[in-house]
C-alpha cells in the first residue's frame, strides 16, 4: 500500500514541495491503491516528471528511470547480455557453453532492474512519446503482468510491484492499449492561485505580493496566441531571476528586460509587448 | 458495490460511450474497483477518479465533465419540482438586480473556486432562470440570468475598483482575471440549468445535447471566435505531433542499403561478428507544395487555419508557395515568413494583399489570372492545393485552365471544407472542378490533420 487516501498523497507530496491539486492526488492515490500505472500527459514543463521524484522521495522508495528516445530497443530497456565478456569467456574455456547465459552475463536495463527490485521502487518511463511504437508493444506485457521472460533464465515475476509513472508530450497519440492499461492524468497549466503557491513553494524567499503578481502575468501571456506558452518551470525560472536580479516589483521595465525567461521565440516576444504595452528593448 | 451505486455507474457509462468517448469495458472495471477505494463523499475525488480510469484524452475532458455534473450533481433542489407561477411572475425590483449585481462583482474579484462563487450561480438560476412553457410546465434557461445579472457589462466597474489608474500592464493582467472569473461564472450557470432540466424531465433527455464535440471535430464553417483562436493556439502542437508521424514514418517504411563502415565498426563491441547489421537511411521524398486558397469571408476561418497549419509545418516541404484569391489572385507567401507572428500575417494578408476586385468570389476569373501571372510556380514536382467551396457566384467555372495547371503539377487536391452532401447545391460547381482535380471534404481538424499525414 502507497498511501491511505488522496488527502495523505496532498499531505506527503507538500512535504516535499510538490504542490498537488484534486487531480493528481486522486491519480496518485489510484495508481498505488489499484496498482495501476499512471500515464502523465501534457505539456513541457508542467512538472510530469517531478510528480515520479517527488512520490518517490515522499515515499522513500528508490527512483528508477528509464528515458525513452527514438531508437530505444529491448536491450537498452529491458536486459542484455554482455557478448563481450561471453566471448572472452569461451575463448578462454571452450567448454563454457552452459556458463554464459547466467547471472553473471546479464547486463540488468532500467526495466529488468524495476521487476526484481525488492525495495519499494518507483519506475519512471520518462517521454514514453519518444519511443517507437515497438517499445510500446514492450511496455504493455511488462506493465499488465509485471513480469517478463527471459529465454534463458526463465520467467521472472515481480516479487514487489513498482509504482509505474510514465510521462507523454504528447508528440504522438500513444497507443489505445497502451493507454487502456494505465490510468490517465493530463496535467494542464495550473490557475494563477496554484501557480503562486508552486511558485513560494519552489522559491521560499520571493515576497509573496510579487509572486502572485507572476502568476497573473504568466495567465495573461497564456491567454495569448503564442507559439509556445510559458511552462510552469519557466515561471520559476522568471522568479530566480527577479530574485538574483534583486528586483521586488514587476514593472514594465522589468518585464520587457527578463520577458526572454518565458518567451523563447521573437514572434512571441513582440506579440507579448504589443498587447501588454511593453517598450520594446 | 451498493445495488443503486452500481447501476449509476453502469448507466453513467453508458452515457459516456453514447456521446462518444472510447470506453471499454476493461476501463469501466477499472472505475468500479475505484470507487471501491475512495471516499464517495468526496465529489471532486469522485470525479477524479472517474477521469483518471475512463477519460484518456485531453479533449475529452469537458464532455466529461459536463456528463459528470448531470449524473453526480453538486445539490439536488429541495423537494419535487413543483411550477412555481408565482415566483416565475414575480417582477424584478429595479434596486434588487442592482444589488445582485453588486454581489456578482464582489465574487467576480475573489477566487471562483470559492464554494460561494457556485451557490451564487445556482441561486441566480432559481431566481431569473425559470420561464414559463406550455401546458402549465415550466423550463430552464441560462440566458434570461445572464441578461438581468449581464456580468460583461460589470467589467469596466470592476477594473476602477481594482486599479488605482487604468492602463499597461496592470490592466492587462485584471482583465485576464475578470474575464476568466466571468468565464467561470457562465459555466456555473450553464450547468446548473442542464442539471435542474435533467432534474424536471430526466438525464437521458438532456444528455446527449449537453456534451460539446471535441474542438478537433467542429466544424470550420460553424467556428465561433473563440473556438478559431482556440485552434490557431493549437496549430503549432498539431504541426509537431504530424511532423512526428511523418518523420517515423518515413524512418520505418523503407530502408536503405547496407552500411559497410558503420556494420564494421558496430562489429567491434562483439568481438568481429557483424551480429547487427547497419542501413544507411534513405533520403526522405519532399514535396514542393503551392497553395491556392479562397479568402473570401465564408470560408477564411478554413483558409486561414490550413494556411498556418502548412506554413507550420514547412520543414515537410521542400519549398511552399502560397496565394490567396477572392475575385483575383496575389502571391502571400512573404506574409508567412518564418518567425513571423501568426495574427499579423493574417491581418496584413487580408490587408494588403491584392486578392478581390469586386468582392464577389470567381474562380474561373481567378484560374485563368493564376495561369497568365504565375505558371512558372507549378512545376513537375509541385503538389498544387486548392482550398475553397467550389461557389463561384454563378461566374464561368473556367475548366480549361484549371485542367491545364493540374496537368502540370505533379498531383492536385481540392479541400473543401463544405459537407459533402451539400456540394453542388445552388452556386457549387463542386462536381464539375472535382472531374479535374480529386476534391476532398476536410470539414474539421481531424480530417484535415488526415490529408496532411497522407500527402507529405
Amino acid at each position: 500500500m502507497w498511501f491511505a487516501s488522496p488527502d495523505e498523497v496532498r499531505g506527503r507530496l507538500a512535504a516535499v514541495d510538490y504542490l498537488a491539486d484534486d487531480g493528481i492526488a486522486t491519480s496518485v492515490f489510484l495508481a498505488g491503491a489499484l496498482g495501476k500505472p499512471l500515464l502523465a500527459e501534457g505539456p513541457a514543463g508542467v512538472g510530469k516528471t517531478q510528480l515520479a521524484k517527488a512520490v518517490a522521495q515522499a515515499t522513500g522508495a528508490r527512483l528508477i528511470r528509464l528515458q525513452c528516445y527514438e531508437g530505444l530497443d529491448e536491450a537498452r530497456a529491458l536486459y542484455e547480455w554482455n557478448y563481450k565478456k561471453q566471448l572472452l569467456r569461451i575463448q578462454a574455456d571452450g567448454e563454457a557453453w552452459e556458463d554464459i547465459f547466467s547471472e553473471e552475463f546479464l547486463l540488468e536495463r532500467p526495466l529488468l532492474k524495476a521487476i526484481r527490485s525488492d525495495e519499494p521502487t518507483v519506475l519512471l518511463i520518462d517521454e514514453t512519446d519518444k519511443a517507437d511504437v515497438e517499445v510500446e508493444g514492450l511496455l504493455l506485457e511488462i506493465l499488465s503482468d509485471f513480469q517478463v521472460t527471459i529465454p534463458e533464465l526463465g520467467t521472472i515475476t515481480a516479487t514487489r510491484r513498482p509504482y509505474v509513472v510514465l510521462t507523454s508530450n504528447a508528440t504522438r497519440e500513444l497507443s489505445e492499449a497502451l493507454k487502456r492499461r494505465c490510468l490517465y492524468l493530463h496535467l494542464g497549466y495550473p490557475t494563477p492561485e496554484r501557480e503562486r503557491d508552486i511558485v513560494l513553494a519552489q522559491v521560499p524567499e520571493l515576497p509573496g505580493l510579487l509572486a502572485e503578481r507572476l502568476a497573473r502575468t504568466v495567465a495573461t501571456l497564456r491567454g495569448l496566441e503564442l507559439k509556445k506558452s510559458p511552462s510552469i518551470a519557466e515561471t520559476v525560472d522568471w522568479a530566480r531571476t527577479l530574485l538574483a536580479l534583486g528586483r521586488t516589483d514587476l514593472d514594465e521595465g522589468v518585464m520587457a528586460a527578463t520577458l526572454g525567461v518565458v518567451l523563447k521565440h521573437d514572434s512571441d516576444q513582440s506579440r507579448a509587448a504589443k498587447e501588454l504595452g511593453l517598450p520594446r528593448p | 458495490m451498493s445495488e443503486p451505486l452500481l447501476d449509476r455507474h453502469v448507466a453513467f457509462v453508458g452515457a459516456l460511450r453514447e456521446a462518444g468517448l472510447p470506453v471499454s469495458l476493461a476501463e469501466g472495471l477499472d472505475a468500479a474497483r475505484a470507487l471501491t477505494v475512495i471516499d464517495l463523499a468526496e465529489r471532486e475525488t469522485l470525479r477524479e477518479a472517474y477521469a483518471a480510469t475512463l477519460v484518456k484524452r485531453a479533449q475529452h475532458r469537458p464532455g466529461f465533465d459536463a456528463l459528470f455534473d448531470l449524473w453526480f450533481p453538486p445539490v439536488i433542489s429541495d423537494g419535487p419540482p413543483e411550477p412555481a407561477p408565482d415566483h416565475a411572475a414575480r417582477p424584478v425590483l429595479p434596486n434588487e438586480t442592482a444589488e445582485l449585481r453588486d454581489r456578482l462583482a464582489e465574487l467576480l474579484m475573489g477566487d471562483p473556486d470559492d464554494p460561494a462563487f457556485r451557490a451564487f450561480a445556482r441561486s441566480m438560476v432559481g431566481r431569473f432562470g425559470r420561464v414559463p412553457a406550455a401546458g402549465n410546465r415550466q423550463s430552464w434557461f441560462s440566458y434570461p440570468v445572464l441578461r438581468a445579472l449581464s456580468p460583461q457589462t460589470l467589467i469596466a466597474r470592476l477594473l476602477d475598483a481594482m486599479l488605482a489608474e487604468r492602463g499597461g500592464v496592470p490592466e492587462a493582467l485584471a482583465r485576464t482575471q475578470i474575464s476568466r472569473n466571468i468565464r467561470k461564472f457562465e459555466e456555473a450557470v450553464v450547468s446548473d440549468v442542464r442539471r435542474r432540466i435533467a432534474e424536471d424531465s430526466g438525464i437521458e433527455k438532456i444528455a446527449r445535447t449537453s456534451v460539446p464535440p471535441p474542438i478537433d471535430r467542429v466544424d470550420f464553417l460553424r467556428l465561433t471566435r473563440d473556438e478559431l483562436a482556440r485552434l490557431r493556439r493549437e496549430v503549432h502542437p498539431l504541426a509537431r505531433r504530424l511532423a512526428t508521424r511523418l518523420t517515423a514514418r518515413r524512418k520505418q517504411g523503407r530502408r536503405g542499403r547496407l552500411d559497410v563502415r558503420r556494420t564494421v565498426r558496430a562489429s567491434l563491441s562483439t568481438g568481429g561478428v557483424p551480429l547487427t547489421p547497419r542501413l544507411r537511411p534513405r533520403r526522405p521524398h519532399r514535396p514542393e507544395l503551392v497553395i491556392l486558397c479562397d479568402a473570401s469571408g465564408s470560408v477564411a476561418a478554413f483558409s486561414h487555419f490550413t494556411l498556418l497549419l502548412t506554413f507550420a509545418l514547412r520543414e515537410q516541404f521542400t519549398k511552399v508557395r502560397a496565394f490567396a484569391f477572392v475575385d483575383t489572385v496575389d502571391e502571400i507567401t512573404a506574409y508567412f515568413r518564418p518567425g513571423v507572428d501568426v495574427l499579423d500575417a493574417v491581418t496584413r494578408m487580408t490587408e494588403e494583399a491584392d486578392i478581390a476586385r469586386f468582392g464577389r468570389t470567381d474562380y474561373g476569373h481567378v484560374f485563368t489570372r493564376f495561369a497568365e501571372r504565375y505558371a512558372d510556380a507549378i512545376g513537375p514536382r509541385t503538389s498544387l492545393l486548392i482550398l475553397g467551396d467550389a461557389r463561384s457566384n454563378y461566374q464561368a467555372p473556367a475548366l480549361d485552365a484549371l485542367r491545364r495547371l493540374a496537368g502540370e503539377a505533379r498531383h492536385a487536391y481540392w479541400l473543401n471544407p463544405e459537407p459533402r452532401p451539400q456540394w453542388d447545391t445552388g452556386d457549387s460547381l463542386a462536381s464539375a472542378y472535382a472531374a479535374i482535380v480529386p476534391m476532398y471534404e476536410c470539414r474539421n481538424v481531424a480530417q484535415l490533420a488526415a490529408f496532411v499525414e497522407d500527402l507529405a
